[in-house]
C-alpha cells in the first residue's frame, strides 16, 4: 500500500515522526492503553483464578441472604469492563484528541 | 451421557457468542407449525428486504460494498457490533446454561465481554487509521503484500467457514424447533435471505439488519428481565431464593436426600463444574478475551466508521450494550428456573425441557406473554442468526475478492467494478457452500467449530495484528511463519482435545487434556513471530523495519487514513 503514496505525503509523515509533541503523545497514549489493558487482564484472570482455586469463597453469602459473593463480584467485573472503556474514551476525547488536532494542524492538515 | 462429556459438550456449545446450536445437537423432533412466529418472522423478512433495496441503491463502489461507504456513526456501529455479538447463542445458549447450572453461565458472559476493552485500548483506533476494508489491510500494511495477504485470507476463510457451519447447523435445528419447518428448508431459507442481503445491499444492508436485530433483541430481553423481576417485587435475592428452592425441589423429587437436595439447590449460586483445572480455565479465558480481537467479521466493522474517534465510540457503545445484555440474560436464566422448570406445560414426560435445554428462554417468553410473545421471541432468534451469517459471508467474500483477487492476483490494479463483480460471485459461492455444508453436517456434532474459530483467531490473527502494528522489528517472514504456526498448532491441539478427540471422534481419552489450546498456541505464535523476525536478515526485512516509523505515524494520527467515502 505504501507505494501508492506520493512524496509530499511521505515527507510530511517523516516530519510528524520527528515532532516532539507527537513522540510525547504516542508515548503517553501507549502507556495509558497498556496500563488499562493490563488492569483489565488482571481483573479478568484474577476472577478466573478465584473460580479455579477458591470456589468456596464465591459461594459465601454476600448480604446474609441467598445471594452469594460470586454474584456481586461477577456483576462488578462486567460493570468494571464498561467503566474502563468509558475512562479511556473520556481521556482520549478530552486529552489526546486536542493534542492530536494541533499536531495535525501544524503539519498542514 | 457421562458428566464429563456433558460438561465438555455444554462448554463447547456455549463457547460461541454467535452459536445457535447449543444443546440441540441430537436430532430433535419437528414441532407443530408455529403461525404467530412465522407471521412475525415474515414481517421481519419484509423489513430487511426493504432495507436491502434501499441499501442496494447506495451500493455502487467497493467502499460501499465492504465498508458501507464509511458512513456509519459510532453509535450505529456500536449497536451493529453488539448485534454481531449478541447472537441466538448468547440469548438462548447462555440463558439455557444458567437455567441448567446457574452461576456458571455468568462466567461465559464475562469472558465474552472482557475482550472489548482490550480491543479498544490496543487496536481499534489504529485499525481504523491503517485499514480500508479488511484486517489484512492492516496486517500487511508495510509488508510484502502477496504472502501476508495470502496467509490472512486463508485464516479469514478458516475462521469464517467454521463459524458459518456452526451457524447454519444451529439455524436449521433452531428453526425446525421454533417454526416447525423441515431442517433442509430452514437452512436454505437462511442461505438465500443472507445472500440477498449481502449480494445487493453489501455492508450497508448487513449493518442495518444487524442494528434492527440488536434493537429487537435488546428490547425483548429487557421486557423479559423486567417481567421476571416484577414477579419478585424487584428483589434479586427473592428470585435467587425461589430458584434455589425450585432446584432443591427438583433434586428431592429425583430421589435425593434432604441434605443432598439442599446442596444441589444451593449449587446454582456459585461456580460449579465449569472450571475444573486452572490451565483449562486460563486457556479458555484467553481464547475468549483475545479471540474476539482476531475475528475477521468483527474487525471489519471498524472500517465502516469515518475515523478513529467514531471507532472508539463504537467500542464504548458495543461494550455497554453487550454488558447490559449479559446482565439481562442472567436474570432471564434464573427467571426460567422458577417460571419454566415448575410448569408441566413446558416439560416432557421425563421432566426435561420440551424441545431441549436451549428452549429455556423461549418457554419463559411463553410463560410471560403467551403465544404472541413466544412468536415474537422466536422470530427475533431467527433474525439474529440471519444477521450473523450475513456478516460472516461478507467477511469471507472480502478476503477472496479484496485480499486474494485484487491484491495478490491483480497486484492492486483491479478496478472497483471488477473487484465488486468478483466479490458478488464469491458471496454466491460462499452461500452455496454454507447451505451444502449446513445440510451435510445436520447430524454431526459441530459445536466445537466456534470454539475452534475463537482459538484460531486468538492464536493466528491476534498476534499478527498486534505485532505488525506495535512492533518495529516485525518482518514479513515473521508474521507469515508465526501466524501460520499459531493457527496450525491451535488447530492440531484442538483436534486432540476432549471436544473433538473424545466427543466427536469417539476415542476413549484425549491426547491433549485441556479445554482450549490457546494458553500454548497464542504465546507460541508471539514467540515465533519475534524469533523469526529477529533472525530475519533478508533485504525485505530491512524494508519492513524501515517502513515502521511512517506506518506508526499513520496509525497514531490518522494522517492520510483511508476514508471509505473518498473513493
Amino acid at each position: 500500500m505504501i507505494d501508492h503514496h506520493d512524496e509530499a505525503e511521505r515527507a510530511m509523515l517523516a516530519q510528524v515522526a520527528e515532532d516532539p509533541r507527537y513522540i510525547d503523545l504516542v508515548r503517553k497514549r501507549s502507556r495509558f492503553g497498556w496500563t488499562l489493558s493490563i488492569i483489565m487482564m488482571l481483573v479478568f484472570f484474577g476472577y478466573i483464578s478465584l473460580i479455579a482455586y477458591d470456589k468456596a469463597f464465591l459461594a459465601r453469602s454476600a448480604f446474609g441472604g441467598t445471594t452469594t459473593l460470586g454474584i456481586p463480584i461477577g456483576i462488578a467485573v462486567i460493570l468494571f469492563a464498561i467503566l474502563l472503556t468509558g475512562v479511556y474514551v473520556r481521556r482520549a476525547n478530552r486529552h489526546f484528541d486536542p493534542l492530536l488536532r494541533t499536531i495535525r494542524q501544524d503539519a498542514g492538515l | 451421557m457421562t458428566a464429563r462429556t456433558r460438561l465438555g459438550l455444554i462448554l463447547f456449545l456455549l463457547t460461541a457468542p454467535s452459536l445457535a446450536a447449543a444443546h440441540v445437537m441430537s436430532p430433535q423432533p419437528q414441532s407443530a407449525t408455529n403461525w404467530p412466529a412465522i407471521l412475525m418472522f415474515g414481517a421481519f423478512v419484509l423489513l430487511t428486504l426493504a432495507i436491502t433495496r434501499w441499501a442496494a441503491r447506495r451500493t455502487r463502489t467497493t467502499a460501499d460494498f465492504y465498508a458501507a461507504g464509511g458512513g456509519i456513526t459510532g453509535f450505529q456501529n456500536g449497536l451493529a457490533i453488539a448485534g454481531d455479538y449478541m447472537s441466538a447463542a448468547s440469548f438462548l445458549g447462555i440463558s439455557a446454561q444458567i437455567f441448567a447450572d446457574g452461576y456458571d453461565g455468568l462466567i461465559y458472559s464475562i469472558g465474552f465481554l472482557v475482550g472489548w476493552p482490550v480491543i479498544l485500548f490496543l487496536l481499534a483506533e489504529r485499525l481504523r487509521n491503517l485499514g480500508r476494508y479488511t484486517f489484512a489491510d492492516v496486517a500487511s500494511f508495510r509488508f510484502r503484500q502477496g504472502p501476508v495477504r495470502l496467509a490472512a485470507a486463508f485464516s479469514t476463510l478458516a475462521v469464517v467457514i467454521f463459524y458459518l457451519i456452526a451457524q447454519m447447523v444451529g439455524a436449521g435445528q433452531l428453526i425446525k424447533l421454533l417454526f416447525g419447518l423441515p431442517y433442509a428448508y430452514a437452512v436454505m431459507i437462511v442461505g438465500v435471505l443472507m445472500t440477498l442481503y449481502v449480494l445487493f445491499g453489501g455492508m450497508i444492508a448487513t449493518t442495518w439488519v444487524q442494528i434492527v436485530k440488536a434493537v429487537l433483541l435488546l428490547g425483548c430481553a429487557t421486557v423479559m428481565a423486567i417481567a421476571v423481576l416484577a414477579h419478585f417485587g424487584f428483589s434479586l435475592d427473592a428470585l435467587f431464593t425461589r430458584a434455589v428452592e425450585v432446584k432443591s425441589g427438583v433434586a428431592a423429587a429425583g430421589g435425593a436426600s434432604a441434605a443432598e437436595a439442599a446442596q444441589k439447590g444451593q449449587s446454582i449460586m456459585a461456580p460449579g463444574n465449569f472450571i475444573k483445572d486452572p490451565i483449562s480455565a486460563i486457556s479458555f479465558g484467553m481464547a475468549l478475551m483475545f479471540g474476539t480481537a482476531g475475528l475477521p467479521h468483527i474487525l471489519m466493522r471498524f472500517f465502516t466508521v469515518p475515523d478513529a474517534r467514531e471507532a472508539r465510540k463504537s467500542v464504548l457503545w458495543a461494550t455497554g450494550w453487550i454488558g447490559y445484555f449479559y446482565l439481562l440474560t442472567f436474570i432471564i436464566g434464573f427467571g426460567a428456573i422458577v417460571m419454566v422448570a415448575t410448569n408441566p406445560a413446558f416439560l416432557d414426560a421425563t421432566g426435561a425441557l420440551r424441545g431441549g435445554g436451549n428452549m429455556a428462554a423461549v418457554h419463559l417468553s411463553a410463560a410471560i406473554g403467551g403465544d404472541l410473545f413466544l412468536g415474537f421471541v422466536s422470530a427475533v432468534a431467527f433474525a439474529t442468526i440471519l444477521a450473523v451469517v450475513a456478516g460472516l459471508t461478507l467477511s469471507g467474500a472480502s478476503a477472496i475478492s479484496h485480499d486474494l483477487y485484487a491484491s495478490v492476483v491483480r497486484h492492486g490494479r483491479a478496478g472497483s467494478a471488477d473487484e465488486l463483480r468478483v466479490s458478488r460471485w464469491t458471496v454466491v459461492v460462499l452461500a452455496a457452500i454454507a447451505i451444502l455444508l449446513g445440510i451435510a453436517f445436520e447430524k454431526q456434532n459441530v459445536a466445537f467449530m466456534v470454539s475452534l474459530a475463537f482459538a484460531l483467531a486468538a492464536s493466528g490473527n491476534f498476534p499478527v495484528l498486534l505485532l505488525s502494528v506495535l512492533w518495529k522489528g516485525c518482518t514479513t517472514r515473521g508474521v507469515v511463519v508465526g501466524g501460520t504456526v499459531g493457527m496450525v498448532v491451535a488447530f492440531v491441539l484442538m483436534i486432540l482435545s476432549p471436544a473433538i478427540w473424545v466427543n466427536v471422534l469417539g476415542n476413549a481419552a484425549p491426547i491433549f487434556p485441556y479445554t482450549s489450546p490457546t494458553i500454548f498456541s497464542m504465546p507460541l505464535a508471539f514467540l515465533t513471530i519475534w524469533l523469526v523476525s529477529t533472525l530475519d536478515r533478508s533485504d525485505r526485512a530491512a524494508i519492513d523495519r524501515a517502513a515502521y516509523s511512517e506506518q506508526r505515524v499513520r496509525a497514531e494520527t490518522g494522517i492520510a487514513a483511508h476514508r471509505a467515502s473518498a473513493h
